[in-house]
């Protein structure tokens, strides 16, 4: 085996070292603490927390890639590229049918003709159902069966976490743990069942090539939470950096950053989106030596989709930084400092920066549910991720034309839907929670 | 006034300029016209002399800035760039790669762009306003609950699945309307109902809800107090005073929209199969005809551009405190 670090995993990575960082550097300062505090309070923010946190680590066990070392000796390794998601969901990926099946199905979607009969029937799937035998003997019951069960192996788990939880619980006592765990009850209870009536039968059916949707759906939650995060963060340093400094220096160092940000911003954004992505597009196409992977091909897309939404969309947080920085600027703080002779980076790293953090951060949440939303849009247009790229996008793109069929394939669009709606929503709500706790003019 | 905008239509040039250099710059010299040729053709096995010959029918045949081997003002004038780009000034965008001029599609596209993207624009902004000003008049009620929690929900879920779930709904399973397509004159109503619902409801939630927090931050000013205590009724203070002072953050969201509303929505005219030009869009972009692009882009930064002014000028209307000099 041997461990492949794709530059989406590198950024994720560091994205998460820096909260944690950021979080014992909030825990350090009071009214950061305050502020997250207040975020701990709300019983949306808790719950919401807790579903990203659902996510998020579906979307970093996603993110531990590998190849595998092939059979028979010397230093061969596999051309796929899995992750540590695949290994544990190797049973979904492998399972894999002919093509649609419905979930719980045990017939394919499809007629077919069987061999040995002269008419056209739906066959039996090679793993749906494969365990009652010939007859189906027990079919309900076993639903039933294993329903129950997972819903008591989700409560066990619950309980488990819950009892772990205990020394956090004291720690901060105050926080709305009720609503967190709450929703963790609603999760445990849900995927329990899922996990178990995974092992034989497809919970979201099949595709049109046969693959587990329940798997697509969990792989694309990684791409999902990329696009969100990554593209806010590749923006940051030229958003802050270039804010600061247009709203700080002023004269026409003002004057080329504002006219730099309007140009960018006059150009509508689904279109530079598109000539970018046409372009980077050209250039993977015609330099295959650069990548040693098809994974590597698709991660520096899907980066350079990042990197692209980011370039778009600097340009708000940019004017909103320069705004508060031309405001702070006149302050009797600033004025001091400067009056005592404190360098103008020092100004700006030490005085400025810190208080226009609560921007950045509120900018970070808020953007996150476009931007998933986004990646779903552009992908459907062809101007996303790569096509082999799982992605909420790529899972609708490829099932909208079944539903004219009859009967409607309708488990993949409706799988894709809901669980990108969740993760939308709770960012939603959790974005709004944040800003409410870091707003100084939000009431409180 | 009009000194103003004489110098806000100057202010505009270097923009364009910006915006056109910018998009040359992506198109063509990260990625040159032989890789566009072989992008085109097909990236394997092709000859030189195919890619010569495609560059020659497109006039992509010539040097990016500076054609030394013409003469006189040829040097400037014979180059892509001046072909391609600064042609585009004088709305002359040349033809598409499949030889179809592209002004006049642009021409025959804008209606149906129009006949979409206009009801979309009033309706749209209507029914926001519309919902923010109810759930406003409910504020810290159950009801104002309820719409701001199903605002959010509104907003939470995908504009992809708004559109494949109204086609499923009306046009398939009610068969009120045909599922796509388009007709001119009158009879293209049955066509644009969806398309306009569609987008509606997809844009209601998150316009509501940030016109409500408009309203909202109106109602803790003094002169909503000053109203109040003299006998204004509660009706009169929303519609008289808190509408008309949160109309500035409206317009300024609203009429910087309306010149690019003749670019039409992508999404919803590639799904409804209208043939404005956002659907013109999205097929170039899928057959990778640059020129179209290209276009789109131009025109595209130009009305938001006087979209920006007219924001500017409709604040003088709505507010006569502000003057413009």
């Amino acid at each position: 085996m041997k461990f492949v670090l794709l530059w989406t995993d590198a950024l994720f990575f560091l994205l998460l070292v820096a909260a944690v960082a950021g979080a014992v550097w909030a825990s350090r300062v009071e009214h950061l603490r305050q502020s997250w505090r207040h975020v701990g309070q709300s019983r949306v923010g808790m719950a919401t927390a807790m579903l990203l946190l659902a996510f998020v680590v579906v979307g970093l066990l996603d993110s531990l890639h590998y190849r595998e070392r092939l059979p028979g000796d010397g230093e061969n390794y596999a051309v796929e590229v899995r992750s540590a998601l695949d290994a544990l969901l190797a049973g979904l990926r492998t399972r894999t049918e002919k093509t649609y099946s419905a979930p719980l199905a045990t017939h394919s979607f499809a007629k077919e003709s069987l061999d040995g009969d002269h008419g056209r029937d739906f066959p039996r799937l090679n793993h749906g159902g494969a365990h009652l035998g010939e007859d189906l003997a027990g079919y309900t019951t076993d639903i039933a069966g294993r329903t129950v069960q997972g819903a008591g192996l989700g409560l066990v788990a619950w309980l488990a976490l819950w009892l772990a939880s205990a020394p956090l619980r004291r720690v901060a006592p105050h926080l709305a743990w009720p609503a967190a765990f709450g929703l963790l009850l609603a999760l445990c209870l849900a995927a329990g069942p899922a996990a178990t009536l995974s092992t034989g039968y497809h919970v979201l059916g099949t595709d049109k090539v046969g693959q587990d949707v329940l798997y697509l759906t969990l792989k694309s939650i990684r791409t999902g939470l990329l696009i969100g995060t990554l593209t806010t963060l590749i923006m940051l340093p030229a958003a802050i950096v270039l804010g600061l400094l247009a709203g700080y220096a002023g004269g026409w160092i003002d004057d080329a950053i504002q006219y730099l940000y309007t140009t960018l911003n006059s150009i509508p954004g689904v279109l530079l989106i598109a000539a970018a992505v046409l372009m980077m597009q050209g250039v993977i196409d015609t330099h295959p030596e650069w990548f040693a992977t098809s994974a590597a091909r698709a991660d520096a897309r899907l980066l350079a989709l990042c990197a692209i939404l980011g370039i778009t969309s600097w340009t708000g947080l940019c004017r909103l930084l320069r705004g508060e920085t031309l405001k702070l600027r006149e302050l009797e703080f600033v004025q001091a400092a400067r009056a005592l002779g404190v360098s103008h980076a020092r100004i700006l790293t030490r005085h400025i920066l810190p208080n226009v953090m609560h921007i950045v951060l509120i900018a970070l949440v808020m953007d996150f549910s476009g931007l998933v939303l986004a990646e779903a849009v552009l992908s459907y247009v062809g101007i996303g991720v790569d096509p082999n790229t799982i992605s909420f996008g790529t899972m609708i793109n490829a099932a909208r034309l079944e539903l004219a069929r009859e009967p409607m394939v309708w488990w993949s669009l409706a799988a894709a839907f809901v669980f990108m709606f969740a993760l939308v929503l709770a960012a939603n709500l959790f974005a709004d929670v944040v800003r409410d706790a870091f707003d100084p003019r939000a009431a409180r | 006034m009009l000194a103003y905008l004489i110098r806000r239509l100057l202010y505009a040039v270097p923009i364009l300029i910006g915006v056109n250099v910018l998009t040359f710059a992506l198109f063509f010299v990260v990625n040159t016209p032989d890789d566009m040729a072989r992008m085109q053709l097909g990236v394997k096995r092709v000859t030189p002399e195919a890619i010569e010959k495609w560059k020659a029918e497109r006039g992509y045949d010539q040097p990016l800035f500076w054609n030394a081997a013409a003469s006189g003002a040829g040097k400037v004038a014979e180059t892509i760039f001046f072909a391609k780009s600064v042609k585009m000034f004088a709305l002359d965008f040349g033809r598409a790669d499949d030889g179809r001029d592209i002004a006049r599609e642009i021409r025959l596209r804008m209606a149906p762009s129009l006949a979409v993207a206009v009801p979309v624009f009033v309706l749209g902004l209507w029914a926001a306003i519309s919902l923010a000003l109810l759930l406003v008049t409910f504020r810290a009620t159950y009801l104002d609950f309820a719409g701001v929690a199903l605002c959010v929900a509104l907003m939470s879920v995908s504009g992809l699945f708004y559109i494949i779930g109204g086609q499923w709904l009306v046009a398939k399973l009610w068969r009120l309307v045909p599922i796509s397509g388009y007709a001119p004159g009158l009879s293209a109503a049955q066509f644009v109902i969806l398309p306009v619902l569609v987008s509606l409801v997809a844009g209601l939630g998150s316009a509501a809800r940030w016109y409500r927090t408009l309203f909202l931050e109106e109602f803790s000013r003094d002169y909503v107090r000053t109203a109040r205590a003299k006998g204004l009724p509660e009706r009169l203070v929303l519609f008289r005073h808190v509408l008309r002072n949160a109309l500035i953050p409206i317009l300024t969201g609203a009429v910087v929209l309306i010149p690019s509303l003749f670019m039409g929505s992508l999404l919803i005219e590639a799904f409804f199969g209208i043939p404005g030009l956002g659907s013109y869009t999205i097929d170039a972009i899928n057959a990778q005809d640059f020129a179209v692009v290209r276009a789109m882009v131009f025109i595209g930064s130009a009305l938001y551009i006087l979209g920006l002014l007219l924001t500017d000028m409709s604040y003088t209307l709505a507010d006569p405190r502000i003057r413009l000099q």
